[in-house]
């Protein structure tokens, strides 16, 4: 605390994604309705930038900014270029089906400060900071939720702001406990005051941290929320609900698992190990018989977190957890961000039904349909099946071989699901609907498949830039 | 080299993925049947540059993933260069005998020059994670075929293959997984790890990686009690997707076992010996008599597919018998053990070519239905008995060299095992010639289903094209199998050595 660091270039990622949702929600305000389009278009500007920017301050070494509280290293890099990459494709999604809509701006906006909370999230090392990414990130939420104002958007909204709430005290009242248990909030005061705190203070504090997070991240106890609000809302919005804040939810309680309550009693890898164990495997129960697509990819979000939670639960004790939960996290916002586009581009198809014969009329899309559901599933060469491999050699290192063998086991389940979708989609028959499939979403889930493919095959040096260590 | 032959099908399957729509069938079925013939073509040259006894050669290595330790590292030696010829005269004789399909033919060619890159690229690997991306990829696109082009219960059975093959990966990556955080540094890349030999003295450790490998290669082969995927996917599968499946992806399994197991933990697999003996003789006599219960045709070629990879699993087993004396007749064992490979994808493919021809002809694969073909299909006939007393291992085929190689290597380090295994052969002859004269003697029945033309015609062009150079081979090796065993022997002597540390 001798210095004072407060240089804002340092965030200038958030500060262009923050600039521009502020300077959107004005434009929109002035901004007639055909011409609104423009805010998304200055949206998608600020991510391209902060993009670039993320990109060469990942070349520099890692830093810290306003007093310990921001670290810009791996972690924050990574998270940055996957979420603003991922809100570039939110956007592009979202502009054809609200073309012209009333509240097209808004949307736009509420995309935007959305992804500003995961970016804080990934970033902060202070708990006061983390607990302002998480209502920064949440808010915008649940508006985007409800954003349609029919019947399934508002019970989706209702439902994820009443246990968004809920959770969130809880979060606040762990944050508390911590701050009594270690007399700080900044990560770096913590690490020394942890361990020396009992505890049973600490457990408790982290408990409700951790309710917090993972509600945020979809991942069992705090699940709940999933299924309804990504069927409910639109599929953009959807598309948004299960890729951006769980990447911030990750990155967060990755930084605060490892740094500050590294060298404390409480068994954290153990209860992170059972909750990634517990989430992969209901999720995966739930969604063997559902039949809406946006439900089924839901289920199947609770069950990626669990893959996601085996890095974490390894932190301690494998070097190799830090780019395996970096990359997965890439591969996976990249992977379903494309299963989404798919369903962004047929807004008529909501059941697995409705996809029978899809091959016929639509051969790239339904290419990229397999590619993107065989690659949530992990197989070669696509990006996850790297991640795969890589979480579970974490898992494995870290001494939870149990937890590999779960995993596994659970990746054979999803199997059945996956399948269940893909085997109408390239079976012939069918009624031959009149439906065309929305161009703009089709292309960009071409797109998502390909990279997803050429992120599994490059994925040598992409690893490479994500071991560095954290800043300090 | 290698790598443009592995590559070459799946670039050609890309190019007809973008053909336009209207394109001729003929123009599909073309590209494949050509670009078949192209890697046949090159593998054959690969072998003739080939230096028996000195090890890998055509080696590529390449940077991949290093911070993984995964590398893009490919090569041949005696143990996978007969594979990979043997799977290049498989998909050519695939391709002659699909020239006739009509359904889908586009996503069809695409399909199976896929399943082609990822078989040649399974047996050049030399790194576990691209053995493991081959391995995984070839259940995806043999789902494909199965679920796209098969008889009615096809997607059943589709999703059951899938279902089973894709847990046996998962157990394999485990086994990898294992390997790779016991070696030091740690890596995928199999020559580094054959070398090594990570797991020595670490006896549990190294019991539970052989554990998840044996799991894993078990339900690829498949052996009891992994092996009820199999005959339903094979019935199910369309001709050319069951003689491959048959032919060359179960010996992914067994390959597997002598490539990466043996090898890699040799002692774990000479203290676990016994259970792959048990698992091998069980095989050969449980396969035998479930096909022996079998009323259709191909369900019964596929029961004896269980059969005839119980004997290579007797083998490698039995290779791992102690005492020195036996080095004769362990050589021999895996000797023959590759060999049978070999001889099973030719034999098993074209018995399954066959049962396609059968099927085309009258709809149903019932042999009761059937009696006195000989008589209308005499050419039919002829290369069905063939086929048949070749897959019963009769003198003067690929089979008899292949078993008679297992079988005298296995008896000394054995003899009980051995003997049961003996009586499986009784078994297969029995039930094989039982079904031939069912079928082909006798007073002249054909069914009378829906679809069944009323005449029963005989092998046309080009069912006899993909048929009978599989056959002819059969006999070559069996004939003269030195230029092929000049190959095996010194890899298997070499795998001889890995396993004695």
């Amino acid at each position: 605390m001798t210095e004072m660091n407060e240089n804002p270039l340092f965030l200038l990622p958030e500060v262009f994604l923050g600039g521009s949702a502020v300077l959107g929600l004005l434009l929109g305000a002035w901004l007639p309705r055909h011409r609104q389009w423009l805010v998304a278009a200055l949206g998608a500007a600020a991510c391209t930038a902060g993009i670039a920017a993320a990109g060469v301050a990942a070349a520099g070494a890692p830093v810290t900014a306003f007093d310990g509280a921001f670290a810009v290293d791996p972690v924050t890099s990574t998270v940055r270029i996957v979420v603003l990459g991922g809100t570039l494709v939110v956007l592009a999604l979202s502009t054809a089906p609200l073309r012209g809509q009333a509240r097209e701006s808004e949307f736009h906006v509420l995309v935007q400060l959305s992804g500003l909370g995961a970016l804080m999230l990934a970033g902060s090392q202070d708990l006061l900071l983390v607990a302002a990414a998480y209502l920064l990130a949440s808010v915008p939420s649940y508006a985007l939720a409800g954003f349609l104002k029919d019947g399934p958007g508002t019970e989706a909204a209702l439902k994820y702001f009443v246990i968004g709430a809920l959770l969130g005290v809880l979060f606040l009242t762990g944050i508390t406990v911590v701050f009594a248990a270690g007399r700080g909030t900044a990560y770096a005061q913590l690490g020394g005051t942890l361990p020396e705190a009992p505890a049973a203070l600490v457990g408790t504090g982290l408990a409700g941290v951790l309710a917090g997070l993972l509600f945020k991240a979809g991942a069992v106890p705090s699940h709940f929320w999933v299924p309804d609000a990504v069927q409910g809302s639109s599929p953009p919005a959807a598309a948004l609900l299960t890729t951006l804040p769980k990447i911030g939810a990750l990155a967060a309680l990755y930084r605060l698992l490892v740094a500050p309550l590294a060298g404390s009693e409480v068994p954290w890898p153990e209860v992170v190990a059972v909750l990634a164990a517990l989430s992969m495997t209901l999720g995966n129960f739930g969604a063997f018989f559902q039949t809406d697509v946006k439900r089924l990819l839901a289920y199947s979000t609770i069950s990626q977190v669990g893959y996601l939670l085996m890095p974490v639960a390894a932190a301690a004790a494998s070097a190799r957890a830090q780019p395996a939960l970096l990359y997965y996290l890439a591969a996976y916002a990249l992977t379903n961000l494309g299963a989404f586009a798919v369903v962004c581009s047929l807004p008529h198809a909501r059941t697995l039904e409705d996809y029978r014969g899809l091959l016929r009329r639509h051969p790239a899309l339904t290419l990229s349909l397999i590619v993107c559901l065989l690659g949530l599933l992990g197989t070669p060469p696509t990006a996850v099946f790297l991640g795969k491999l890589e979480v579970f050699t974490a898992a494995v290192d870290g001494g939870l071989a149990w937890l590999a063998v779960v995993a596994a086991a659970n990746t054979v389940a999803s199997l059945f699901y996956y399948l269940r979708w893909i085997r109408p989609a390239v079976s012939g028959g069918g009624d031959s609907p009149s439906h065309r499939a929305l161009r703009p979403p089709a292309v960009l889930a071409c797109v998502t498949a390909a990279a997803s493919v050429v992120l599994g095959i490059a994925g040598g040096p992409v690893l490479g830039v994500m071991t560095g260590a954290l800043a300090g | 080299m290698l790598t443009a032959i592995i590559l070459l099908p799946a670039a050609a399957a890309a190019l007809l993925l973008c053909l336009p729509r209207r394109t001729p069938r003929a123009v599909h079925l073309g590209v494949w049947a050509a670009v078949s013939a192209i890697v046949l073509a090159l593998t054959l040259v690969v072998w003739a540059g080939y230096r028996p006894g000195e090890g890998i050669q055509y080696e590529t290595y390449a940077r991949w993933i290093p911070s993984a330790g995964v590398g893009y590292h490919v090569g041949v030696d005696g143990l996978s260069l007969p594979l990979l010829a043997m799977t290049g005269v498989l998909f050519l004789a695939c391709a002659c005998y699909a020239s006739r399909e009509t359904r889908r033919v586009r996503d069809f060619a695409a399909l199976f020059l896929l399943l082609e890159t990822t078989c040649l690229g399974l047996f050049a690997a030399l790194d576990l994670i691209l053995f493991f991306v081959f391995f995984d990829l070839s259940i995806v696109a043999m789902y494909f075929i199965i679920a796209g082009w098969g008889h009615r219960g096809a997607a059943r059975a589709a999703l059951r293959f899938f279902l089973y093959t894709f847990v046996g990966s998962l157990a394999l990556l485990l086994g990898f997984i294992g390997l790779y955080l016991a070696a030091d540094p740690h890596t995928f890349d199999m020559v580094a790890l054959t070398r090594e030999n990570p797991l020595a003295g670490r006896s549990a450790y190294g019991a539970l990686v052989l554990l998840a490998l044996g799991v894993g290669l078990a339900v690829k082969t498949p052996t009891v009690p992994f092996h009820t995927w199999l005959p339903p996917a094979h019935t199910e599968a369309p001709a050319a997707g069951s003689a491959i499946l048959a032919g060359v992806l179960l010996k992914m399994g067994t390959y597997g076992f002598l490539r990466i197991a043996m090898p890699m933990l040799p002692q774990a697999w000479r203290e676990y010996a016994l259970v792959f003996v048990l698992v091998g003789v069980v095989s050969v006599l449980y396969g035998a008599l479930v096909a022996l219960a079998q009323t259709e045709f191909k369900r019964m070629i596929a029961y004896t597919s269980v059969n005839h990879m119980g004997y290579i699993i007797l083998a490698v087993g039995a290779a791992a018998a102690a005492g020195t004396d036996a080095a004769d007749a362990r050589r021999l064992a895996v000797t023959g053990a590759t060999f049978q490979m070999v001889s099973h994808g030719l034999l098993t493919g074209a018995l399954f070519l066959l049962a396609g021809v059968l099927y085309e002809r009258g709809r149903t694969y019932e042999m009761a239905a059937y009696s006195g073909i000989a008589a209308r299909a005499p050419l039919f006939a002829a290369l069905t008995g063939v086929a048949v007393f070749g897959s019963l291992g009769l003198p003067g085929f690929s089979g008899f060299i292949a078993e008679f190689q297992i079988l005298a290597g296995s008896l000394g380090p054995r003899p009980v095992a051995t003997a049961l295994a003996v009586a499986g052969i009784l078994l297969t002859a029995a039930l094989l010639v039982r079904a031939l004269q069912r079928m082909f003697l006798g007073p002249l029945r054909l069914p009378d289903t829906a679809g069944a033309s009323g005449a029963f015609a005989d092998v046309r062009a080009h069912e006899g094209a993909a048929i009978v150079p599989l056959l002819a081979l059969a006999v070559v090796l069996g004939l003269v199998p030195r230029f092929v065993l000049d190959v095996i022997e010194p890899a298997s002597r070499g795998v001889l050595e890995l396993l004695a540390r």
